[in-house]
């Protein structure tokens, strides 16, 4: 267990680790939203959204996604499929 | 004559901002322009020792500003290469001894001197940093392929956008080769991607930048110096001249090669 976790861990260099920490951390810098922020919004997208349409709350994912030097608010909301009535 | 003014500024200390000003000062001269190099650095002045002028100061830029001399008095003159100048920061001031204001029009007096005035910003994003911009036609953002740095040059980056200074352009500098092909440090590439603006210049991690800043002999007189070849190519594209990214590779050229293959190292 412990070989393969060192191999494991080998696969992953240091310099890809410190790229995508900074990816996460550049993000917040820029745009200023916490994690917190984020899931609160997520929490009530979810609640407006679900008065009109059924969604998948557990499959929603809110994320902000680097462009360049922009950031976009991304959300990713699954449908549940339609329950059609009367059948 | 109307000189640009670029500043080189890096959010991050100690990543080799003092050493690429004297470097690009020194080949820009080497190239006939006319050149002074403005430390910016109050009370944390240094672009003096680096550049080898630390004993011949008399007046400073806050001499200048503060009208108790000329500003041509204030004006180093650098004897190796012809049209290179230095106006040394005050060392014993604090950094609030200037103002952005006073920047714009010490930039001013200089335009009709020289080519190029290049200032050098201190670390940080405070008076210091917001003076050394004040001027600035353009802006070069200094970085170390380094967590801590990149984060931080991510700021200035974000800082010079807010303040309408138009996008700065990138100086990736202390690149080791072997730690890169080795995944042991961020690339060129992964630098670019995450700060997303338009690279200048790629700098190799060089011994030789300590042994020239020891002697006070600007990297970039060095002509073995593969550092110093880089920032003579900074500085020609600085003038607009296309010069190719150098391959950071060559140093494990045809002789290590060769001598590897023979057994050697």
């Amino acid at each position: 267990m412990s070989l393969f976790k060192s191999v494991f861990n080998n696969e992953k260099k240091s310099a890809q680790s410190a790229k995508e920490r900074l990816q996460l951390v550049l993000t917040h810098d820029r745009t200023d939203i916490t994690p917190a922020q984020l899931e609160a919004l997520k929490d009530e997208l979810i609640e407006v959204i679900s008065r009109h349409i059924s969604i998948e709350p557990a499959a929603v994912n809110i994320n902000v996604a680097r462009e360049g030097r922009e950031q976009r608010l991304v959300a990713d909301i699954p449908l549940k499929v339609a329950q059609r009535r009367g059948k | 004559m109307s000189a640009k003014i670029i500043t080189v500024t890096s959010g991050k200390g100690g990543v080799g901002k003092t050493t690429a000003i004297a470097s690009l000062g020194i080949a820009l001269a080497s190239l006939g322009e006319k050149v002074v190099c403005v430390d910016g650095d109050i009370g944390l002045r240094n672009l003096d020792v680096i550049m080898g002028l630390e004993n011949r100061i008399v007046y400073d830029i806050v001499d200048v500003v503060e009208g108790r001399c000329r500003l041509r008095q204030a004006m180093i003159r650098d004897k190796r290469v012809p049209g290179l100048f230095l106006i040394p920061a005050a060392q014993t001031r604090d950094k609030n001894a200037l103002s952005p204001s006073d920047m714009i029009r010490l930039g001013d007096e200089l335009r009709p001197e020289v080519d190029w005035v290049l200032i050098d910003s201190p670390a940080g994003i405070e008076r210091g940093f917001k003076n050394s911009i004040a001027a600035a036609d353009r802006v070069l953002v200094l970085t170390n392929p380094e967590i801590s740095a990149v984060r931080d040059a991510d700021r200035v980056i974000g800082i010079l956008e807010a303040e309408e200074k138009g996008s700065p352009e990138l100086i990736i500098n202390r690149v080791n080769y072997e730690m890169v092909q080795n995944g042991e440090m961020l690339s060129t590439e992964d630098v670019l991607d995450l700060l997303a603006i338009k690279l200048i210049g790629v700098v190799p991690e060089d011994k030789s930048v300590l042994v020239a800043a020891n002697q006070g002999m600007p990297v970039s007189l060095d002509n073995d110096s593969r550092a110093g070849q880089a920032f003579r190519n900074i500085a020609m594209r600085l003038t607009g001249k296309e010069v190719p990214f150098m391959d950071l590779a060559e140093k494990d050229g045809f002789w290590d090669k060769f001598s590897k293959l023979a057994g050697g190292n």
